[in-house]
């Protein structure tokens, strides 16, 4: 029972900060976009604008929620949760932080830490695909199924990437476990005084799931299947109101999640080099670990942003060249590289 | 509790597989199937086999099904009828095939069932999946593992041939 009440309270609250991330991240782009182009970005409602994000919140609940008459109605609904539901779930396998000793009770700050952890993300994403190409084939209109359809090539491709990609860290982990992975980065030291994280050891593994992600995550310069040049936004053109923040939500909650599973897969999670130690589980170490998590995370969101507005969007036989001839083979590789080095060391 | 998220799983399967066969629009029987293989990898998991339910979404929900719907848009078939004009001349055969292929899998459930022999004889794993698999595909099955490799190395160098050779060869850049 206490188990249940205490997944129940981390559900509740990681939920809760994952929709406040995502409204302040809307803002944060905006911001971040004002600042590269030489202006100010949104700063009228509340001090700096940081009232926006609810603003924008009432007036997509507030808009017109159209259904054009030449959708395929039940499809046409089922897209924008099909899409947000499965970039809610990826973060429930994240760890956020150690345990936290709160009321005498040992948190783990992880809702689930299941044995396949990785696979369960890559489930995750290779999921996400669903919603743009329904959403696409739905609205019966030929920019959405142009949209759809690059979105599923796009899709199906860099997932190989993604996936090849992590082989290597997990190779050298040996296990699946997000937790364990962290642990194993916090417990060693490279060359006497690089923390032992795993950007170290793969930085190639590290470039390749990093491109794979952004390729997922529809952000540019992969941005194909919603370019508003040529497809007016792509699939989810006829999509209004809250039905397009739904699509709006996902790709930022893809954000996030991508930023908190490269941190935590490549750059030691929550662990803080030097200050920390990692065995301390004293209330002030726990908070200070949260925060070396949250500062990685919103380093690779920030990350997200930067790279949106300084890179142009690809031409889309550059897109299918990137993944299936640059990255798969560079992620062989690296699967190749690591096997021998392990053969070797072993 | 695990028997009625196994009621639940199981009906949401055989649901889905009967409007797969029943729904006329081929992306609403895609969608269907979609249901299936969720349904099978939530029964999966109520069996401890993790590392199945898992892959189960990856391949066959995430990849392979999203090729199919790809496919259904790419040729325009999303309306009822369509499936006719492709499929028409090989619906028999399928039939047949598909049937011959129930009923053997049907007997084979059967004989076990009345010979009384569990439908497996491998201990339930209930730690640790992917390490267990992982040493039971490089040991013991082997050379069955390197021969599906294979098998699909060869599909992927057909697919090749057959694509240059309708292009004449040539570079294809652009489609």
């Amino acid at each position: 029972m206490d188990y249940a009440i205490e997944s129940v309270v981390k559900i509740v609250v990681v939920f809760g900060g994952m929709l406040g991330a995502v409204a302040y991240l809307v803002l944060a782009e905006r911001k971040v976009s004002a600042y590269i182009q030489n202006r100010l970005g949104p700063n009228r409602v509340g001090p700096w604008g940081l009232l926006q994000p609810l603003a924008d919140g009432l007036k997509f609940l507030f808009k017109e929620d159209v259904i054009p008459r030449h959708v395929n109605r039940f499809v046409y609904l089922a897209a924008p949760p099909a899409i947000l539901v499965p970039a809610l779930m990826g973060f429930a396998i994240v760890p956020f932080g150690d345990t936290m000793t709160l009321w005498g009770h040992e948190v783990r700050l992880q809702i689930a830490d299941i044995n396949v952890g990785v696979l369960y993300l890559l489930a995750l994403a290779s999921l996400g695909v669903y919603g743009v190409v329904l959403g696409g084939w739905a609205s019966n209109n030929k920019y959405a199924l142009l949209g759809g359809l690059r979105a599923s090539a796009q899709m199906i491709s860099y997932e190989l990437a993604l996936g090849l990609s992590l082989i290597g860290v997990l190779m050298a982990a040996g296990t699946l476990q997000l937790d364990e992975i962290v642990r194993q980065q916090s417990e060693r030291t490279l060359f006497g005084f690089l923390p032992g994280w795993n950007v170290f050891t793969q930085p190639l593994g590290f470039v390749l799931f990093t491109a794979a992600a952004f390729a997922e995550s529809n952000r540019l310069p992969f941005d194909l299947p919603e370019s508003e040049q040529e497809l007016v936004a792509g699939y989810h053109a006829e999509y209004s109101s809250m039905k397009f923040a739904m699509f709006f939500m996902a790709e930022y909650a893809h954000m996030i999640t991508a930023s908190a599973v490269i941190a935590t897969l490549f750059f030691g999670g929550w662990h803080m080099p030097w200050l920390v130690d990692p065995g301390s589980s004293s209330i002030g170490a726990s908070l200070l670990k949260l925060l070396a998590f949250l500062i990685k995370t919103g380093f690779f969101m920030f990350l997200f942003l930067w790279v949106r507005w300084t890179l142009p969007r690809f031409r889309y036989d550059q897109v299918m060249w990137l993944g299936w001839k640059v990255l798969l083979p560079l992620a062989l590789l690296n699967v190749f590289l690591t096997g021998l080095y392990l053969t070797l060391t072993h | 509790m695990e028997q009625i998220f196994f009621f639940v799983f199981a009906a949401i399967a055989l649901v889905a597989g009967v409007l797969l066969v029943a729904f006329r629009n081929p992306v609403y029987s895609a969608l269907s199937l979609v249901a299936a293989f969720f349904a099978l990898a939530g029964l999966f998991v109520l069996l401890n086999a993790y590392f199945l339910a898992a892959v189960q979404i990856i391949v066959y929900a995430g990849a392979i099904m999203v090729l199919f719907l790809f496919v259904i848009m790419l040729l325009n078939l999303g309306h009822a009828g369509a499936l006719e004009r492709v499929a028409g001349k090989y619906r028999r055969v399928a039939v047949v095939l598909l049937a011959a292929v129930l009923v053997a899998q049907l007997g084979f459930m059967a004989g076990r069932h009345w010979a009384g022999t569990p439908v497996s004889d491998e201990a339930p794993l209930f730690t640790d999946n992917v390490n267990a698999i992982g040493k039971l595909l490089y040991t013991r099955y082997l050379f069955p593992f390197e021969v599906v490799s294979l098998i699909l190395l060869v599909a992927l160098i057909g697919v090749m041939v057959m694509v240059k050779r309708d292009r004449g060869g040539g570079e294809s850049r652009s489609r």
